[in-house]
């Protein structure tokens, strides 16, 4: 029977991937893929905890569906600031949009 | 090794070599394909979860609507960004190393916790989950309150992402 550890070193692993893409990747777009897939980890191991847990208490399966919620609400707005910058600026690597920086 | 091990192995294999493709690859829509691969990966480890409804949604929502936005923004800013030069910033090396030296820690604490070894709770036959947790996002002594805030979230960040993309 599979046991509670192996879902959660999966996820591990894959928040530890979204990490390092966040981290590494020169482009956007491609940050906000890394931090899908961390986000994808959070929502495995809350429904891990879930099943492995009261399966009464729906909290676990609940937080997930507001990750999702989040999710879309962050990659929208995430995708429409990278096209806007696009528009005015011609790049979409992160080390160059420092308008901010004084 | 039981039949469900393997099942279980077979998808967490694919959907890690998925998700190191993702962050690895070079051509940002391969790189976008591989994502829908890893997220499939992910809905299906939902499924061997018995969390069919979210497994559903994570195909709905994540492959049919944010992947797909994904593609759309690669497309409309790859004029600049040919997938020529390198895709990785120069401090990678330390990247990986917090990647790893993360997974490790975790890994670590996991294996050891006495949740670890916790085995799946028995399915109570005529409890059905998609029903507990449809009642569960609706009703006042629940969660009605989060998932109503994040309905106003939801509205307030496409109000404000068509607004940010908005041509002035």
């Amino acid at each position: 029977m599979l046991s509670l550890s192996w879902y959660l070193i999966f996820a591990a692993a894959l928040f530890s991937i979204g990490l390092y893409g966040v981290l590494a990747r020169k482009n956007a777009i491609a940050i906000l893929m890394g931090i899908e897939l961390m986000l994808n980890a959070v929502n495995i191991n809350l429904v891990a905890f879930w099943r492995y847990g009261d399966l009464g208490m729906i909290a676990g399966q609940a937080f997930a569906v507001i990750v999702f919620a989040v999710a879309a609400a962050e990659v929208a707005v995430g995708l429409a600031l990278v096209i806007a910058i696009y528009r005015r600026r011609e790049t979409v690597v992160a080390d160059e949009i420092d308008m901010l920086k004084w | 090794m039981t039949g469900l091990e393997i099942v279980f192995l077979v998808i967490a294999a694919l959907t890690i070599s998925a998700a190191l493709m993702v962050v690895t690859t070079r051509y940002l829509v391969h790189a976008a394909l591989w994502l829908i691969l890893a997220l499939f990966g992910v809905a299906a480890t939902f499924v061997l979860l018995n969390a069919t409804f979210l497994a559903v949604v994570q195909v709905v929502v994540y492959i049919g609507a944010i992947a797909v936005l994904m593609i759309f923004a690669i497309m409309l800013t790859r004029k600049v960004m040919r997938d020529s030069g390198p895709q990785m910033n120069p401090r990678w090396g330390w990247a990986a190393l917090v990647g790893v030296a993360l997974f490790a820690a975790l890994a670590f604490v996991f294996t050891r916790s006495p949740a670890a070894g916790m085995t799946a709770s028995d399915l109570v036959a005529g409890a059905d989950p998609v029903v507990e947790l449809g009642q569960a996002l609706v009703s006042p002594n629940a969660y009605v309150l989060p998932f109503e805030v994040a309905s106003v979230l939801l509205l307030a960040a496409m109000i404000g992402a068509i607004y940010v993309a908005w041509k002035k």
